[in-house]
């Protein structure tokens, strides 16, 4: 298999996780609120999905208690943010904090085992075509992440709850002022993020990677957070950043089977340099973000 | 019937002092239902994270050498975070901070000259400066959001120590461990309490301290920060610069960080190792929230944290509690606490509602 067979075949479930995990974050911001507890979420996802596909040997048990772990966390932030009006950055520190230590708690006995992934399902016709057919062959999570990509897309922009949610994001008061719930608008978004960032680890750790290893988010999360910025809240940017990403996170082992030797540890940091870079592009056009940027994002909301 | 929060018109003082404290006793509460869930041993478990940190004198100047660290690092820290800039990757800059001060004793393992060590701190704060004054110039320049970039060089940071480890600062006849050649005797910080491990560095910290309070109390400049950061248009007003409170909050961050991990590696480590950092630089996060982000409140809640450190290294052998206890523990407390901070701006009204029209 030649690299860009490899990159094509590997990139959209590499992109997944940060994929699932980005979708989530950019509802919950689009609602004016900034969680940054994403790595924690995920991580506890990933714990308790790997723990009950191991018990259970059943990966769609896993992702539901993974989405329930990860949205009960999440609702422990709404309570934080929305109820006790605290700061967002804070917040949502702890919460990874937390969900990154319940997490090695949890799995601390699930250490190193393995578990089998989910089999591949090839499109039939696309497929087929050379080269890009490797594209098209990818496991059950991968196709309805981008379904779900693309319902995210159509309710955001297309129906009344997406313009709710927005309202609630871009202007709390006046959203209040018109009858709408803000503490409730938020804290629904904020309980979605954290089911979708839950299923997010739990993809990691019972799919592509089926193991459990402490510590195995290795930064997703912040990734995600990143692509949110980098799609500036779009849909359709955010898909477009996770796949760059995906292939980006596939250069490591790229570039060691094509035999260039470089420190694999070295490697490794390319996703990581190339998110502050990526940041600094995007965010350099002021002009842009604040435009695009949700205009009550981390701002606690009063009545 | 319903509970609303109603603002106060002056921040509640008893509030602020109470907050912490209650935080503190909801978290040990809450640990202890989760820890007995997992079939722990609450009454062991209390016992090693509370009182065996003061049971003995070698217990107790342990829970000193944790605080140096910091205390040092949540100092700097709560500058940024009072002028709303938050430096989230301490971690990072203590990591290279470690490993700068390292490059001295493991290119000169046989040196004694006596400026080794002082070269080794400066080198060690001006690597944690430079790492955090690139998030300063990502955000000043490009405007790239600070949290992130910083936290992505922390990934960076240890990565690089991974491979300095792994590959050319490895010690040549240590069996492969990833740690480097022992430091000379000139490469170490003088011992503060004779009989026990505690350096120099929690008199540097001490001072950090004295100097972050000045800073804050009687220096224009800390009145120029809080504004700077948290009113950047009235800052301008004023004749302020935003750019130089982002500048100085990460710059004073990392050097702190950075000193941090230079006194670790010439302090209780003496080599450079993968450990270098026990998650210093995020805990130094929550003590400086939990302190108040004030330089008194820091020193206690630096204390309590290096109890709790210490407290928990115990528990791992007495009640069989593993090191992420620590972790839930911790962010358990920040959770508490910032729901506690609610108290001190609002007042807890119930609206009783007869019946609904």
């Amino acid at each position: 298999m030649n690299a860009v067979d490899f990159i094509l075949a590997g990139m959209l479930a590499a992109a997944t996780p940060m994929l699932l995990a980005a979708l989530g974050e950019m509802v919950v911001e689009r609602s004016g609120v900034l969680n940054l507890g994403l790595e924690g979420m995920m991580a506890l996802g990933a714990a308790l999905g790997f723990i009950t596909t191991y018990t259970y040997d059943s990966h769609a048990l896993g992702f539901l208690v993974a989405a329930v772990g990860g949205a009960a966390l999440a609702l422990v932030f709404a309570l934080i943010v929305l109820g006790f009006v605290a700061n967002q950055v804070a917040a949502g520190l702890a919460i990874g904090i937390l969900g990154t230590g319940l997490s090695s708690l949890f799995g601390k006995s699930f250490e190193s085992l393995t578990i089998s992934g989910l089999p591949k399902l090839a499109l039939p016709l696309l497929s087929d075509i050379p080269v890009l057919g490797a594209l098209f062959v990818q496991d059950v999570v991968v196709w309805l992440t981008l379904l779900l990509a693309l319902a995210i897309w159509a309710v955001m922009n297309h129906s009344k709850l997406g313009l709710i949610i927005r309202a609630v994001g871009e202007n709390p008061h006046a959203a209040r002022a018109i009858g709408f719930r803000v503490l409730r608008v938020r804290c629904a978004a904020i309980a979605f993020g954290g089911a979708l960032a839950g299923i997010a680890g739990a993809y990691a750790s019972t799919v592509y990677t089926p193991l459990w290893a402490d510590g195995m988010i290795a930064g997703r999360g912040w990734i995600a957070l990143a692509l949110v910025v980098f799609g500036t809240w779009a849909t359709g940017r955010v898909v477009f950043g996770a796949f760059l990403f995906g292939a980006l996170s596939l250069g490591e082992l790229t570039t060691q089977a094509a035999g260039v030797n470089i420190p694999s540890q070295l490697l490794a940091c390319v996703p990581y340099i190339v998110t502050i870079l990526m940041l600094a592009v995007i965010s350099s056009n002021r002009r842009r973000m604040r435009l695009n940027t949700i205009a009550s994002l981390g701002q606690p909301f009063e009545k | 019937m319903s509970i609303s929060f109603t603002r106060r018109a002056k921040a509640s003082r008893v509030a602020m002092l109470l907050a912490p404290v209650v935080a503190f006793c909801c978290a040990i509460v809450a640990s202890v239902i989760l820890f007995t869930a997992l079939g722990k041993s609450p009454g062991q478990a209390l016992y090693s994270l509370l009182l065996e940190p003061f049971l003995s004198w070698y217990n107790f100047s342990e829970v000193l050498l944790k605080m140096a660290p910091l205390l040092l690092i949540a100092q700097g820290l709560a500058i940024g975070f009072r002028a709303n800039v938050f430096n989230i990757g301490a971690e990072g800059q203590l990591i290279i901070g470690a490993i700068a001060a390292s490059a001295l004793p493991v290119w000169y393992p046989m040196g004694d000259s006596a400026w080794m060590l002082p070269a080794m701190l400066v080198m060690g704060a001006g690597a944690g400066m430079a790492w955090a004054g690139i998030a300063a110039l990502f955000r000043t320049r490009f405007n790239a959001n600070e949290i992130l970039v910083t936290l992505m060089l922390s990934l960076i940071a240890a990565q690089v120590l991974n491979y300095l480890l792994l590959g050319p600062w490895k010690d040549p006849n240590g069996f492969n461990f990833p740690q480097s050649v022992m430091f000379p005797d000139a490469a170490l910080l003088p011992i503060l309490l004779p009989g026990t491990r505690v350096n120099v560095s929690l008199l540097l910290a001490l001072i950090a301290s004295v100097l972050a309070y000045v800073l804050m109390r009687h220096r224009f400049s800390g009145f120029q920060l809080l504004v700077g950061g948290l009113a950047p248009r009235a800052a301008r007003y004023a004749g302020f610069s935003e750019t130089r409170a982002i500048w100085m909050s990460l710059l004073l961050g990392g050097l702190a960080a950075g000193l941090a991990g230079a006194s670790e590696v010439a302090g209780p480590l003496g080599q450079l190792q993968r450990s270098v950092s026990t998650g210093y630089g995020y805990s130094a996060i929550i003590v400086a929230y939990l302190g108040g982000l004030n330089p008194l409140g820091i020193v206690i809640s630096a204390f309590v944290m290096s109890v709790i450190y210490i407290g928990g290294d115990n528990a791992m052998v007495s009640a069989d509690l593993p090191v992420a206890a620590v972790w839930v523990f911790q962010g358990l407390l920040l959770c508490f606490y910032l729901a506690g901070l609610t108290f001190i701006r609002h007042k807890v009204t119930w609206i009783r509602r007869k019946v609904a029209p």
